[in-house]
């Protein structure tokens, strides 16, 4: 269970950008390979106790599965593979190991909102 | 009124502060030209054992030293102590990983110019260190003949990640009737090309392939280095 680990420096990051720009952010939007290690599930529900106490509380994450491409050596591009158990072209069936898609985690953008102006 | 919200792209690698680290230190194993070897397995799974024997048969020939994860005791690197080898423990509390800033710190009073192999033995995990960089050459996964055939289908991931595969206890394959064709065929399916290796720590079986294995590998490392 490291999914918690990654959540905080999920947060971390956002909170990051977020002073940087003096904005805040409402949601995060995470890119989650297949094989990066992470369960999704757990992730979600870490995110929230992350983001306790934070600015970025009461934001959401919002994952996008990124599946696995191999770089197929009969066909001499990139598929997707037959499953996370057999790494072989979907298409023609030749064993593959080279993964060229799929270990994403990455926070590839975040929605937010400028701080609203301090009432004069 | 409040501004509407909008969208801003960032795409920034969550673990980038681990793997700025391990690049540091893949940086720093490579200016040393030492030979960096992490072990990753299930609890139980004999990787003391055989890092024990691995480090005793080596120390021979080269010189070698560990480095080994544990969330609560010592008792590993006392054991692997016993190898006469430099050890040192990283207790990593409730962490079920190692991470790169970690490895460094532990390595920080070391001199790694005085040495040819170094390993780093993971936290008995087969789930979370999949994603941790440590700035190794080789990442070598065990699995013993207790455990079953289907472990590398079960844990695709941390198998796919690996460089190299090791059976461990073969002495006692017959016992547990396990079935190294399957079992070779699991570890290929995830992970197609991996070479394994099948030892047994206790007897000694397979050992010297791998071991010649390992001395291949520091060779072609120094000669990269040297071109």
């Amino acid at each position: 269970m490291h999914e918690l680990s990654i959540a905080m420096s999920i947060v971390e990051l956002a909170e990051e950008e977020a002073e940087r720009r003096g904005v805040l952010v409402k949601v995060v939007y995470l890119k989650l390979g297949a094989l990066a290690g992470v369960v999704k599930e757990a992730l979600l529900s870490c995110y929230e106790m992350a983001c306790q106490g934070t600015p970025l509380q009461g934001s959401r994450l919002l994952v996008e599965d990124v599946s696995i491409l191999i770089f197929c050596p009969s066909c001499r591009t990139q598929r997707p593979v037959s499953s996370v158990q057999l790494f072989c072209c979907s298409e023609c069936g030749t064993p593959a190991s080279e993964v060229v898609q799929g270990k994403e985690l990455e926070v590839v953008a975040l929605e937010i909102q400028e701080c609203a102006p301090n009432p004069v | 009124m409040r501004p509407e919200p909008r969208l801003i792209e960032v795409r920034k690698n969550v673990l980038k502060q681990n793997d700025v680290v391990a690049r540091t230190l893949r940086d720093r194993f490579r200016a040393a030209g030492v030979f960096v070897v992490s072990l990753v397995s299930s609890p139980g799974s004999g990787k003391t054992a055989f890092l024990e024997k691995t480090l005793t048969l080596l120390r021979k020939n080269y010189r070698v030293a560990a480095l080994v994860g544990d969330l609560a005791t010592e008792n590993d690197a006392l054991r692997l102590a016993r190898s006469q080898a430099p050890v040192k423990q990283i207790t990593t509390g409730s962490l079920c990983h190692l991470e790169a800033a970690m490895v460094q710190t532990a390595l920080e009073e070391w001199d790694l110019n005085q040495l040819d192999f170094l390993f780093i033995e993971n936290v008995g995990n087969l789930v979370c260190p999949s994603s941790y960089d440590l700035g190794e050459d080789l990442r070598l996964v065990l699995i013993s003949v207790t455990e079953g055939e289907d472990k590398p289908l079960k844990y695709p991931t941390i198998f796919n990640s690996a460089d190299v595969a090791v059976v461990s206890k073969v002495d006692l394959a017959a016992a547990v009737e396990f079935s190294w064709d399957t079992a070779y065929n699991n570890i290929q399916a995830v992970r197609p090309g991996m070479p394994v290796f099948r030892i047994s720590a206790k007897t000694g079986e397979g050992l010297d392939e791998y071991l010649g294995f390992l001395a291949a590998r520091l060779i072609e490392l120094r000669q990269a280095a040297a071109v």
